[in-house]
């Protein structure tokens, strides 16, 4: 086959992965600024005939949206700051010590991914009910700092492994003391790890679905993702665009965690990926 | 040397528990005790109400749900739910891995793209393809009037088409991470591979089954497996798209569970339907990962 010929096929294929993965996004932005008649009229069009931003402060008006916001900030923020408190120190320890904790570490994230969350969330149920902690933010931060943890300290401890231990040799050589150690070389180091495993925790609580789900049962409770399903729920019609609009809000934060820390992230899956 | 592993082993074994206990403590109480009263529930006659009274039952809940049809309807349903989803996955970022890898500009806009599925709440990829899949007003249908098709499918009402429906969802939600961490795997071959070949005269598609797939054996096999458990564990995404419907053609066994749990409230029996879902699942992987080892020794 010429190349010429080879080179236009490819372009062609990427432009269809361009539109399978693009469109659907371009279109949920779209439809947050059509009115209703348009979005329920029958042609169809990506470019609205007239914008209408007032959508999204309709979705904000709507009742509870900021409220769910907030409490989907707070869950997100506090399980983040739980996970990146309790996972620092044993993702150091588990990066530099040998053999068993490693694997058993590494192998335990396996295996919670086996089981089926509704396995873990019956008697989890059960035991935040007794601590009075189902319907409550405290309990949803603990359940999704806990089923965060495993993931961000296998990342945490891949970042830790990455610096050489002959520095923190060196330093400990030149008579510093260990914390001292541990602070001025490790930590200024680790920074960027340690952003990065901070806005994965962030963004698994702030998407997280089936545990708030289950939990909260009172709409003062819900995060945002279960009062946007409850607005295409069973109660009647809901004005599209605004739906729309909610769901770009909510969409937000994750997405530009993501283009920050993209690089990163790419480069952490690509180690464990060749690793494992 | 010595020295390293000297210097390796200072922190004590006390210094190691003190530092790994944090973590350690929620993960026993929230995740290894609950799931080992769930197995305990499976063989309980449990119920989720006020001051509730267990029995021990044995099997029952095993037997009850051999001869339960709507349970295995939807075993099915999932089977074939999460093995469509894991190939299409592997095939379509395997194409969008190798395309990446060849050098065409447009990468890094191709990049963002392809990792945004993954950043978004499932919650607002439902509703945003519910949106797309409409019946009245959706893009889909205008495309498929524009070029003289059938355009009044009603794509996630309909028997015939809400599953494959939910299954192109799917694949769209899961695909960044197969692509890259293909990508990752393509970029780890030797280029030399390649040109040794080239020069021996095999064309793009030998190259590819002779370097390419024996080079990526491994990592195909790790990534279908998380993804094939990913799958068959999923729940979100269906949830807010059909909630199981319609008549239960996107039942998947988790919304099957949850439903059996929390809305009739017997969670001993949808505890056991969880235990049975997780052995099926771990026999299932166990076969491929087997064949895929026995493979790699042939090879």
């Amino acid at each position: 086959m010429p190349k010429r010929l080879v080179r236009t096929a490819q372009y062609a294929g990427l432009g269809l992965y361009i539109v399978f993965l693009g469109f659907p996004l371009l279109w949920l932005i779209s439809a947050s600024v059509k009115s209703s008649r348009e979005l329920n009229s029958l042609t169809v069009s990506l470019l609205p005939s007239e914008w209408h931003w007032e959508n999204y402060s309709d979705a904000l008006a709507r009742q509870g949206l900021i409220g769910s916001a907030g409490n989907s900030l707070l869950v997100a923020v506090a399980s983040t700051g739980l996970v990146v408190l309790i996972s620092l120190p044993a993702a150091y320890v588990l990066a530099r010590i040998k053999g068993a904790a490693r694997v058993v570490g590494t192998g335990w994230i396996l295996v919670s991914q086996v089981f089926p969350v509704i396995l873990f969330i019956l008697p989890l149920f059960l035991i935040l009910r007794t601590l009075h902690l189902t319907d409550s933010l405290v309990g949803l931060t603990l359940v999704h700092a806990t089923y965060t943890l495993p993931f961000a300290l296998w990342m945490l401890q891949g970042y830790v492994a990455a610096i050489p231990f002959d520095l923190e040799e060196a330093s400990a050589v030149d008579g510093a003391p260990r914390l001292a150690t541990l602070r001025h070389i490790v930590f200024p180091l680790l920074a960027p790890g340690l952003v990065a495993t901070a806005m994965f925790s962030f963004v698994a609580s702030w998407n997280e679905f089936f545990f708030a789900l289950v939990l909260l049962q009172s709409p003062d409770n819900y995060t945002l993702p279960i009062t946007l399903k409850m607005f295409i729920g069973g109660e009647g019609k809901v004005a599209l665009g605004p739906l729309a609009a909610g769901a770009v809000l909510a969409a937000v934060p994750s997405i530009v965690f993501f283009s920050l820390m993209q690089r990163k992230l790419i480069s952490g899956l690509m180690s464990g990926a060749v690793k494992g | 040397m010595a020295k390293r592993t000297r210097a390796k082993s200072q922190i004590g074994r006390g210094e190691a528990a003190v530092l790994l206990i944090p973590s350690l403590l929620p993960i026993m109480v929230l995740s290894v005790t609950p799931l080992l009263i769930g197995v305990f529930l499976a063989f309980t006659d449990a119920r989720l109400v006020r001051n509730p009274e267990y029995h021990f039952i044995g099997i029952d809940n095993f037997i009850r749900l051999g001869g339960n049809s709507m349970f295995w309807d939807s075993f099915r349903i999932g089977i074939i739910w999460a093995v469509s989803v894991t190939v299409l996955q592997l095939v379509l970022a395997m194409g969008l891995a190798l395309l990446l890898n060849s050098g065409l500009r447009l990468q890094s806009l191709t990049r963002v793209l392809a990792l945004i599925p993954w950043a978004m709440p499932p919650v607002v990829v439902a509703i945003m393809w519910r949106m797309i899949y409409s019946a009245n007003a959706g893009p889909l249908n205008a495309a498929l009037g524009g070029l003289g098709l059938p355009s009044s499918i009603n794509w996630l009402g309909d028997f015939k088409t809400a599953l494959p429906a939910v299954i192109v969802v799917g694949v769209w939600v899961g695909m960044p991470q197969t692509t890259v961490t293909l990508l990752a795997g393509l970029q780890q071959i030797p280029r030399d591979l390649y040109e040794a070949g080239a020069l021996d005269g095999a064309g793009a598609g030998r190259l590819f089954t002779a370097v390419t797939l024996p080079s990526l054996r491994g990592i195909i096999a790790s990534i279908t497996s998380l993804n094939f458990i990913w799958n068959f564990n999923s729940f979100s995404l269906v949830y807010v798209m059909t909630e199981g419907g319609p008549g239960g053609e996107t039942m998947l066994p988790m919304l099957f569970t949850y439903l059996e749990a929390f809305k009739n409230r017997n969670i001993g029996y949808g505890a056991a339907m969880g235990l049975v879902l997780v052995l099926i699942v771990v026999t299932l992987l166990a076969v491929y990962l087997r064949a895929q080892l026995r493979g790699d020794k042939e090879a």
